[in-house]
């Protein structure tokens, strides 16, 4: 067996670029999802019925179905929905990059939903109260009391979850997208050195995200003695 | 909305003949099934193993497990995927030469089966120490007390406990191996979501296509629930957790 560790070494650049988009999608879907997860719990946990309805609906749907499907499901449904709202006479090309980020947006806004929703519900029923009684509305009790406890709370479980994230891009591969996976993929099969590329494709994730989660960990030790 | 649905593309056959589409999807799920069952197996067992060595009192088998648990968690299922079927069989000739022999659906399956069996075995491990550990003290040393020794203890009285109490997540992770399966597709396994993609590329019946997997997904996801719930029901301990009443 030989192996040519070398061919890493000139393909750097290009990885490098695949795993900028690969932290730009992380962090997009990131944050996008926690501000859609944000409201779906609210919405979930709202007393208006259809409201309560849609979102538990949408976040159990998204759930139950294989993540490489949502995304063959988006990538066939963005230029279709665009060309519809916008008019278009044909569907717009959107591109696997821009569509990945969309998708991933939506299937993580379900996911942070259900952490926020657990963390909304772990504030003890008295902080809801007293807001009350301090004559705040529905909206000033959720931002000012309600939800930065939630965060707090769900700080550690909200990282676990952008670390799962983090793996989870690199399915884009299954629509060509070039994130990390996808260039590695590429280099190897045009190289024909796949066994040297996913290895080091491999160990790299395994260090970042090994290295994040030790991290995590030590926050949740650091976060538990302050409570 | 310049979309006209034809639910009747599932009754039409394959442009080669003889087959029907729905007959192509079928063909798909009993694939994603057959994988999800044989993973399960492997999962179940590795994970039983794994996760009772990290309760135990020996260093070296506790970092062991737990290397086990960080080495397939923090490795993204896709690239788990191509090593096992890129990368393993140009380390083990002979796994090789059974590869280069024999159908590629059969070595599809096999390195699907190993890779999604492994890497669950690393979360059902993660179960069943939690489950082990939330236990009372007292369980292991009542059963040291009475002269079990350490296999006794986990057999008789440590593990029926804990698989009880862990069922829930069990389940969770039973729904989870059932969806990573569709990550096959991309070593070429034709399993459902593979399928579907397929009918859609020679139809362009994207929508029925996609709606029909969603539906089976869903379906498959419901039973798993309800089979898990009813497991977790017959094997509720009276009196204890939120089990039997």
């Amino acid at each position: 067996m030989d192996f040519d560790w070398s061919v890493i070494g000139g393909a750097l650049p290009y990885l490098w670029k695949g795993m900028q988009y690969t932290l730009e999608l992380t962090a997009i879907a990131a944050l996008g999802g926690l501000f859609f997860g944000t409201l779906l719990a609210l919405a979930r946990l709202s007393p208006i019925k259809p409201l309560s309805m849609f979102a538990a609906g949408y976040v159990n749907l998204m759930r139950s179905i294989p993540l490489v499907l949502v995304i063959f499901w988006f990538f066939f449904l963005v230029p279709v929905i665009l060309q519809v709202a916008m008019g278009y006479e044909r569907p717009p090309q959107v591109g696997a990059e821009r569509t990945a980020i969309i998708t991933f947006i939506m299937f993580e806004a379900a996911y942070f939903c259900e952490i926020m929703r657990a963390g909304i519900q772990s504030i003890p029923r008295g902080q809801i109260h007293a807001a009350q009684a301090l004559g705040l509305n529905y909206s000033q009790t959720m931002r000012l009391v309600v939800l930065p406890q939630a965060f707090r709370n769900m700080i550690p479980v909200l990282l676990t979850q952008t670390i799962i994230l983090f793996q989870d891009t690199s399915l884009v591969y299954v629509i060509s997208a070039t994130d990390f996976v996808g260039a590695a993929a590429k280099i190897a099969q045009r190289d024909g050195r796949l066994i040297e590329m996913y290895v080091f494709v491999a160990i790299v994730y395994f260090i970042i995200c090994f290295t994040l989660s030790l991290a995590v960990r030590q926050l949740q030790r650091k976060i538990a003695v302050i409570r | 909305m310049g979309i006209s649905l034809d639910w009747s593309v599932f009754l039409q056959e394959l442009p080669e003949g003889g087959v029907f589409y729905w007959e192509m999807l079928l063909s798909g799920l009993w694939w994603t099934l057959g994988v999800a069952a044989c993973s399960w197996i492997i999962a179940m067992l590795f994970g039983s193993v794994i996760g009772t060595l990290r309760t135990t009192d020996s260093r070296v088998l506790v970092f062991l497990g737990n290397a086990w648990v960080e080495l397939f968690r923090n490795i993204p299922l896709l690239v788990q995927m191509f090593l096992w079927y890129f990368v393993v069989p140009e380390l083990v000739p002979p796994l090789k030469a059974w590869v280069v022999a024999a159908e590629p659906s059969h070595a599809q399956f096999l390195s699907a089966t190993l890779c999604l069996g492994l890497f669950t075995s690393a979360r059902i491990a993660e179960q069943v120490r939690a489950g082990i550990q939330s236990l009372p003290r007292g369980q292991r040393h009542a059963a040291q007390a009475i002269g079990l020794t350490t296999a006794q203890m986990y057999r008789f009285v440590l593990l029926p406990m804990a698989f009880r109490i862990i069922i829930p997540p069990l389940t969770s992770e039973t729904m989870n191996l059932i969806k990573n399966t569709s990550i096959a597709l991309t070593i070429g396994l034709a399993e459902l979501t593979f399928r579907t993609r397929e009918m859609g590329e020679y139809t362009f019946r994207f929508f029925e296509a996609f709606t029909a997997a969603t539906l089976v997904y869903i379906a498959i996801a419901m039973t798993a629930n309800r089979v898990m719930a009813l497991i977790e029901r017959r094997t509720a301990v009276p009196g204890y957790i939120a089990g039997g009443k």
